[in-house]
């Protein structure tokens, strides 16, 4: 395997990883609220949050490239702020990951927190947790399998983007240039070995993860279905 | 307090007293469990709730206390234990977050009082339905609670488990000085359990007061019910072994009752059900029956098919006097041509020891 396969690997991976923990961070206050409000706007934000996984990644990826570019109001911000334009950056990247798998994050810890019985917190209320206690005391572990799901779905999602990647971050090698963009480089340059050999790891990934993933995953029984 | 909702208002004004067992009881729909909630401060209904000279809530003072900070504990019928968490894990998550109140208790004392000594290290789900419900409490005792509020913690349980857990919550109404409030619809926890009865019926408060006066009236829904009847606090006089029966006193009189557990002098509930009960003008000669009490008809309270007669069971004096109940057929009141103020022979077909 050639350096240039290896520095998109190691690019990959950096840009996978740390935009999952971005999107826990994010997502995690966003799937609560999903999951508990009774706010009659749910639908529009539960759409809103859905976006990505109907679009096609280059109409994301074109908005994104307005609303970040020198003309566009986060471009002017971010130039403002002395850090220059995020197009064609990793930064850039990562910004465009996070929305671009925003779903796969959100959707597995709504439907975790959903699944946390009201009587459970409310059992802790009445042991003196406070509301940020229960959340961790009670909800956050009650809801672990959703984490992992959430973690897994949001890393592998992010590990197999392409339109967006291509345009928002174009094909800079060690910085940009993902394995995705790799394997298309491959493609075109009808270097079918290459690809092959990047694309059968891909496969053989994906495939681990998920494996691990269903086995490892098994949610905790609540008392209401082990009880007499 | 008060509470509107679609279909369904509260209004309740209730003072309950600062010790024993307070049951509130009533049909599904009537607002106990509502009542109990806003109690906890669970659910928000407009009002002013005080326990013990603290105040939870006052909205004339913008006052309200959130259910966290508020030293109750709370026991529902799902019993609620956190399934990430071993048994040891649920009793202290209250108890560490307690810390100055649970000083009152020992857990140690509560583990035992429980019986879940042996249940220490295992996973809530491999608890049998009963130990479940006997931890919910003991988390709930750990925390040194003021008050308890239990919602129905024996309906979701059979009727074995039930026998298995309520001689745990009388030894608790013994020992510990704690008042509990507790939800319920089944009259047999009830006449076991309580000390005061409170009565609900559509988000009101139908009737409020010492459990052995309230079952004794005759103009509530209660004594319509099937298994109406009154409760003695009696005490165990002697023993007949040879028979297997125990003689009990109540205010005067005797009854004699299946074998009792407890010793000579120990304060024991029985209950007298209404359809137990029948009435003679003579004093029946050679009968089977082996309680027969003279009694005076107070009066009678008619349905179509059925009569309920209170029926006073005079022992001399006014401290001796007490109430029963019976439930007998109309056609028999017009047979016996029975009128208040008769002096009646009430014979007892059975008597349950709580």
């Amino acid at each position: 395997m050639s350096g240039a396969e290896f520095t998109a690997i190691r690019l990959t991976a950096e840009l996978a990883a740390l935009t999952t923990v971005l999107l826990l961070i994010i997502g995690t206050p966003i799937a609560w609220w999903l999951a508990r409000t009774r706010s009659r706007l749910k639908p529009l934000w539960s759409a809103v949050v859905a976006l990505p996984i109907v679009l096609p990644p280059s109409v994301l990826g074109f908005y994104l490239l307005l609303l970040m570019g020198p003309f566009g109001p986060v471009g002017r911000f971010t130039e403002s702020l002395g850090i220059g334009r995020l197009p064609f950056t990793f930064g850039g990247l990562v910004v465009a990951s996070v929305l671009y798998s925003m779903p796969f994050v959100v959707q597995p810890l709504q439907q975790a927190f959903e699944a946390v019985p009201e009587r459970m917190l409310e059992a802790a209320a009445t042991l003196r947790a406070s509301p940020w206690d229960r959340f961790f005391s009670v909800a956050l572990p009650l809801a672990r399998p959703g984490f992992v799901t959430a973690s897994v779905l949001g890393f592998a999602h992010t590990v197999g983007e392409f339109g967006v990647v291509l345009m928002i971050g174009g094909n800079i090698p060690g910085q940009t240039r993902v394995l995705s963009v790799a394997i298309y480089d491959h493609v075109e340059a009808g270097e079918f070995g290459a690809a092959h050999r990047l694309s059968a790891g891909m496969v053989a990934f994906a495939l681990v993860v998920l494996v691990t993933l269903y086995v490892i995953n098994r949610p905790l029984r609540d008392d209401a279905a082990t009880a007499r | 307090m008060r509470l509107q909702r679609p279909g369904f208002t509260l209004d309740v004004a209730l003072a309950l007293p600062a010790r024993g067992i307070t049951a509130l009881a009533g049909p599904s729909g009537c607002g106990k469990t509502t009542v109990l909630r806003a109690l906890a401060g669970l659910e928000r209904a407009s009002g002013r709730v005080a326990v013990g000279g603290e105040v939870w809530q006052d909205d004339a003072a913008r006052r309200f206390v959130p259910v966290h900070q508020r030293p109750l504990g709370y026991v529902i019928q799902e019993a609620a234990l956190f399934p990430h968490l071993d048994v040891r894990g649920n009793l202290h998550y209250g108890r560490k977050r307690s810390e100055v109140e649970s000083n009152r208790v020992a857990l140690d004392g509560v583990i035992e009082l429980l019986g879940i000594g042996h249940t220490q290290a295992r996973r809530t789900a491999a608890l049998s339905g009963g130990e479940r419900q006997r931890v919910a409490i003991a988390r709930a005792l750990a925390t040194g609670p003021r008050l308890l509020l239990m919602d129905e913690p024996l309906a979701a349980l059979d009727a074995e488990r039930k026998a298995e857990i309520l001689p745990y919550l009388e030894r608790l109404h013994r020992e510990l000085a704690l008042p509990v409030v507790y939800v319920t619809h089944a009259m047999d926890e009830v006449a076991r359990l309580a000390d005061h009865l409170v009565l609900m019926r559509d988000g009101r408060v139908e009737a409020a007061g010492p459990l052995v006066e309230l079952m004794a009236r005759t103009d509530l829904r209660l004594s319509r019910q099937d298994d109406a009847g009154v409760v003695l606090e009696a005490q165990v006089v002697e023993h007949d072994p040879t028979h297997g029966m125990t003689r009990i006193g109540f205010h005067g009189s005797t009854l004699w009752v299946g074998e009792a557990a407890a010793p000579p002098g120990a304060r024991v509930r029985a209950r007298v059900l209404a359809r137990d009960v029948s009435v003679a003008r003579q004093r029946p000669g050679e009968t089977s029956i082996l309680n027969v009490l003279p009694v005076v008809l107070e009066s009678i309270q008619r349905e179509r098919a059925t009569a309920l007669l209170l029926l006073r069971v005079d022992g001399g004096t006014l401290a001796s006097e007490w109430t029963l109940l019976a439930r007998i057929t109309s056609r028999s009141v017009d047979a016996l041509a029975l009128k208040p103020g008769d002096a009646l022979h009430a014979q007892i077909k059975g008597v349950a020891m709580m």
